[in-house]
């Protein structure tokens, strides 16, 4: 092991920051705005925030219940204690209307386009 | 320098360049020494195992997956997991475009060496979050008896 990754691992024990992962995500887009979707086992309501800050949308949350508290671990694929990631917004979306709902474990946000982006139709009259 | 390339962030209507979702990759991967995105999809779904004195404990990453649907059965030692997992995906004839599609879908399956000492009975399973909760309790063992010598 270099010297820097264990000075990393040890500011990050001082810091009591464990390690944070990015979550594996599918993102779409239609003509009325875009659905993400973000895997995030383990996390509950109480421990998810989302967040908009700007034009940037922050999607994170704290693990629960990934090994037993007494449980001396045998083999770990999961190592982090924390999901995170971020996604800059194109002003198009309408970022105070973005909706949110977290079931086992996935997340589901849908933020609408802004409704002046939309192609708007012109009445064209006969004069 | 590490926590800048954590926090950069993914533009949803940026071109998504090779080079960036490279640079996610590899620096997902130096951040964290095992980050569920680094898993191949031929390991999904990730497991921690951990022991106490009394019985193996296992977490199983499935996000969205039913419970119903998972099925789990254990012999010779042996505990194997199956199941399917389904993703909502929007209808692709009402125009929709596809950004990024990093999610895990489709069957799995994976198997998980137990101690010998398991009792099968007792096992139990609870799904909660996304994580399946497996408890495997040993076999009570007997305290050594004590032969007396005469």
């Amino acid at each position: 092991m270099s010297d820097k990754s264990t000075e990393t691992a040890s500011r990050e024990a001082k810091l009591g920051t464990a390690p944070v992962m990015a979550p594996p995500v599918d993102v779409y887009e239609d003509d009325s705005g875009i659905l993400l979707f973000a895997d995030m086992p383990g996390v509950s309501k109480e421990s998810l925030s989302i967040r908009v800050d700007g034009d940037t949308l922050l999607i994170e949350g704290d693990i629960e219940g990934a090994l037993g508290a007494e449980a001396e671990p045998a083999y770990a694929e999961v190592r982090g204690a924390h999901y995170r990631r971020s996604f800059s917004l194109s002003r198009e979306l309408a970022k105070d209307r973005i909706d949110a709902v977290l079931k086992d474990g996935v997340l589901r946000v849908q933020i609408p386009k802004a409704q002046s982006t939309q192609p708007r139709r012109i009445e064209v009259r006969v004069g | 320098m590490l926590s800048h390339f954590m926090h950069y962030p993914t533009s949803l209507f940026g071109e998504m360049s090779r080079l960036q979702r490279e640079m996610d990759h590899l620096f997902g991967g130096l951040a964290t020494p095992a980050s569920i995105r680094a898993t191949h999809w031929g390991t999904f779904p990730a497991v921690n195992v951990g022991q106490t004195r009394d019985r193996v404990e296992i977490s199983v990453f499935l996000p969205g997956t039913r419970a119903e649907s998972i099925a789990l059965s254990f012999q010779d030692g042996l505990l194997t997991l199956a199941g399917e997992r389904e993703t909502e995906v929007p209808d692709r004839s009402d125009g929709v475009e596809v950004y990024l599609q990093e999610r895990f879908r489709g069957p799995f399956k994976r198997s998980i060496a137990l101690p010998e000492d398991i009792d099968a009975e007792r096992i139990a399973a609870q799904y909660r979050n996304g994580i399946l909760q497996i408890q495997a309790p040993k076999r009570e063992s007997r305290d050594p008896h004590r032969i007396e010598v005469r």
